[in-house]
């Protein structure tokens, strides 16, 4: 394989360990206010991803990171042009990062879980209007600068694919805080599960079709469909586990269904003469050659690492006293 | 005011502000890991409630430099489009290496080390926390090889109208590089020693924890007393390197006008840009040549000098960085770092074998103290950067090539008033969440989140 490609692939995975780790941290913020009653509930929900959320955070900075040492022309045409959105994605996250390491630390969490439900609901539908316009094509020049406005941004197609990502991710910390709470929080994360899975199988099917190209994609779209019907099944079923691995199923489909129908292109253009591909978007092959000695060696210890951490902490927890075993 | 002129503000007040956090970070990583691998050892009680009591101010200015440093991230190809077109093949890889080697080593063992007290073996807990400090400074090493590039760019060649990678060691064992690392690391110490100093000064102003803030106090010196004589022995070895990779920058630091042997080291100046000399100049004969080439009588480039060869070799224009700014953050780094390293020094023989200095003055100037190395280390990266104007990478692209050419000055201006704005809000509260921790002490505080981590069960 080209390392363009490979590398390609390995940008379209860290979007894919971001978006399915992350995506049950932002949906933990954003049913934080409809699912916790009380102090011992928040604290106990904000407590499932104490440990993880920063973690889960770096694998953006490495998408990141990974963007510009590869296709450097991608990392500056994205940015640049996707730039008031991605403003917006940043403030949240300060405003969500801060808020869940000094809620525990402050006399008063209101305006921290305040603050926690809006940096986790704005970038949980952003990165979906983002990913629907890089997908479809965005009107860029013969030096790959963007030049629409934020108006061309927010399209219908667009703001269906932020819809799908707020009810992808949604559900999946719903059936995450299922998997890792107990009692009535648990139930009520159970109910939720139950009430957005079908929904969110609706919105994401339609915005797959939508905008899906190349073979390929089928089959991607096939594993989320899959997925997300898998996610209905099992929280039907009540098996918290088997929900949580159909959803992260499912986000992973979602992630790889958009990466298949952009390939070869990394950045379409409205007129596909300016488009930005795997080839003219890249790094000299030398570069590509020592990074993917980087991330060869790096990627299974980091891997390792991070997925001992979950084992750690697989424990599920209560804001409650202890109590017996609830299985 | 233009696109670039915000841009440049924009770079410099989140960066600058980023760093206002990180030498605390990466001192006091250190010192808590110290603290608690004492508690390994010794068993002693005392050492456990240093260990939490850092660490809670750890914490509390990690998650500033976190997210902080998301910013810092992207803010290369939303404002800075050309240059992360031109040099991403090369500066993309020390800060991906960054990302894969160190973000997620320190990140990963951080969360363990907050929630893993009562869950991890003592001993693999206490690794957690060394791991995260190794993070810390791996993450300074990548990214601080990435910035010296740009001061010095080696290991690449132009082709296609771009810079491609040719040497990644070379990148990565840049001389500049290796002289920057260690002064940097020093200036964190420098940091974290003035900052635990000054704390414990506090609290043997009130009485309370004598033994243990004595304690503290004693140690901080030391370390502040080692990271200023480390500091000033690499910014030697950073000056002489700087002088012949940036002459120019060496020459604005102490506005030498003309080349010259036996050149003074400039201690106030008032200085003529216009006509490119000094009204008044007082200075320690032969220290320039001394500092930049180790001989009394080296030759010193001036900026009229380097001027006039670097329109010859790059063609018209103006290569002089803000003359006025350059000397005067120089001075003050050195100026203020030195402040503090003497300080320690004057705290050290007031406390020597156990005496305990008279009077309040020396435990206030210990806490009016803490901020002079967050001075010398914002002045030393506004000095390092606007010193390489009007370059952006030394000789090879200019700032005002670099900016993002699709860039508006309303979407600019928003979101640099929009992020100072948060920052300004942000400081706040760190400052109010520090000042209350401080107050309760190496105490648990009842209502503290961790490390005591919500109640666990089955
Ligand atoms: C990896 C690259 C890199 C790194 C590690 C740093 N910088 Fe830098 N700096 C730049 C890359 C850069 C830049 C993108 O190239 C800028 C923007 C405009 C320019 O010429 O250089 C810049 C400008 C710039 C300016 C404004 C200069 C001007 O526009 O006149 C300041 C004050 C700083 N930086 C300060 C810092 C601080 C405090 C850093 C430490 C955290 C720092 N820089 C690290
Ligand atoms: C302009 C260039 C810079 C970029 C792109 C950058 C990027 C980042 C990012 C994304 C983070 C957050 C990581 C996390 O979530 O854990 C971070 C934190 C950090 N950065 Fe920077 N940074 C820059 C400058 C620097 C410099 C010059 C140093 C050191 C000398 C430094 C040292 C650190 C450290 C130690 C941390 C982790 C601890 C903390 O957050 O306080 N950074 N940086
Ligand atoms: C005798 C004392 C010192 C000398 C001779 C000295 C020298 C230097 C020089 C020459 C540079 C510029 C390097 C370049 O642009 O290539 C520099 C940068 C810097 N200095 Fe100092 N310095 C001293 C003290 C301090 C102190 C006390 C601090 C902070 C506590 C400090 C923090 C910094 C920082 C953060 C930078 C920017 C990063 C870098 O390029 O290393 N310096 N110093």
């Amino acid at each position: 394989m080209e390392l363009t490609t490979v590398w390609f692939a390995l940008i379209a995975v860290l979007w894919t360990g971001y978006f399915v780790l992350e995506g049950f941290d932002f949906g933990v913020g954003v049913l934080l206010p409809f699912l916790a009653r009380g102090e011992a509930d928040r604290r106990a929900a904000v407590g499932t991803i104490g440990p993880v959320w920063d973690g889960n955070e770096v694998w953006l900075l490495v998408a990141g990171g990974a963007t510009f040492a590869a296709f450097p022309e991608w990392y500056a045409t994205l940015f640049s042009g996707f730039y008031l959105p991605l403003f917006l994605i940043l403030l949240a996250l300060i405003a969500r990062g801060v808020a869940l390491e000094y809620r525990g630390k402050s006399d008063g969490t209101r305006g921290w879980d305040r603050a926690f439900f809006w940096g986790s609901l704005v970038p949980a539908l952003l990165w979906g209007v983002a990913f629907a316009n890089i997908v479809r094509g965005v009107p860029l020049d013969a030096g790959h600068e963007y030049t629409g406005t934020l108006l061309t941004l927010l399209n219908p197609v667009a703001l269906l694919g932020g819809a799908a990502t707020l009810l992808l991710f949604t559900l999946h910390g719903a059936v995450f805080l299922a998997l890792r709470t107990v009692s009535d929080l648990r139930r009520r994360a159970i109910r939720a599960a139950r009430v957005l899975a079908p929904v969110a199988l609706v919105v994401v099917t339609a915005f797959l079709v939508l905008i899906r190209s190349g073979a390929l994609s089928w089959v991607a779209v096939a594993v989320a469909v899959a997925g997300l019907l898998g996610t209905v099944a099992a929280t039907a079923a009540g098996r918290d586990g088997w929900a949580f691995a159909a959803s992260a199923a499912g986000i992973a489909a979602f992630t790889a269904t958009l990466f298949t129908s952009l390939w070869p292109d990394v950045m379409p253009a409205l007129d596909p003469a300016n488009s930005l591909t795997v080839a003219n978007a890249a790094s000299s092959p030398y570069t590509l050659t020592v990074m993917t000695w980087v991330a060869a060696v790096c990627t299974p210890v980091v891997l390792a690492y991070q997925a001992w951490t979950y084992w750690v902490f697989r424990r599920r927890l209560t804001g409650e006293p202890p109590r017996a075993a609830l299985h | 005011m233009d696109v670039l002129d915000l841009s440049r503000w924009q770079f410099g007040i989140t960066t600058v502000y980023h760093f206002l956090f990180v030498p605390l970070t990466i001192g006091l990583s250190a010192v808590v890991a110290g603290l608690q691998t004492a508690w390994h050892r010794t068993g002693r009680q005392e050492y456990l409630r240093l260990t939490r009591f850092w660490g809670r101010l750890f914490l509390i200015n990690f998650a500033m430099g976190v997210v902080t440093g998301i910013v810092q991230e992207f803010q290369f190809g939303m404002n800075w489009s050309a240059y992360s077109r031109f040099v991403g093949d090369v500066f993309g890889a020390p800060l991906a290496m960054e990302g894969l080697v160190a973000f997620f080593l320190e990140s990963t063992f951080l969360g363990l080390w907050i929630f893993g007290w009562d869950r991890l073996p003592k001993r693999v807990h206490l690794a957690t926390i060394w791991l995260a400090a190794v993070g810390t400074t791996l993450s300074a090493y990548f990214i601080l090889a990435a910035n010296s590039w740009m001061q010095h760019p080696v290991g690449y060649r132009i082709h296609d109208g771009r810079a491609e990678l040719t040497d990644i060691w070379a990148v990565l064992t840049n001389s500049t590089t290796l002289v920057t690392f260690p002064h940097v690391l020093f200036g964190a110490f420098l940091t974290v020693g003035a900052f635990v100093l000054g704390i414990s000064a506090w609290f043997l102003l009130r009485g309370r924890d004598v033994d243990l803030f004595r304690r503290s106090a004693r140690l901080a010196l030391v370390v502040s007393l080692a990271a200023g004589i480390g500091v000033a022995v690499s910014g030697h070895w950073q000056a002489q390197i700087m002088t012949r990779q940036q002459p120019m920058k060496m020459a604005a630091a102490e506005a030498l006008w003309e080349d010259e042997t036996s050149a003074g080291f400039s201690l106030f100046a008032v200085g003529d840009v216009e006509n490119g000399r000094n009204h008044v100049n007082l200075q320690i004969p032969y220290g320039l040549s001394l500092l930049s080439t180790d001989t009394p009588h080296g030759r010193v480039e001036g900026i009229n000098d380097i001027q006039a060869r670097y329109q010859a070799l790059y063609g018209p224009g103006d290569y002089r960085p803000v003359v006025g700014l350059a000397y005067w953050s120089f001075r003050l780094m050195i100026g203020f770092g030195a402040l503090s390293a003497l300080l320690a020094l004057a705290g050290l023989w007031l406390t020597r074998r156990g005496r305990v200095p008279a009077g309040r003055w020396a435990h206030r100037a210990a806490i009016a103290g803490i901020g002079l190395p967050f001075l010398a280390n914002s002045l030393g990266w506004i000095f390092t950067e606007m010193g390489r104007q009007p370059w952006t990478v030394f000789g090879v692209m200019r700032t005002s090539a670099a900016v993002s050419p699709g860039a508006d000055v309303t979407s600019v201006a928003i979101t640099l008033a929009g992020f100072t704005l948060v920052y300004a809000v942000l400081a706040a509260i760190e400052v109010r969440l520090l000042l209350k921790f401080i107050r309760i002490g190496p105490h648990e505080p009842e209502a503290d989140a961790e490390p005591a981590a919500p109640a666990l069960a089955y």
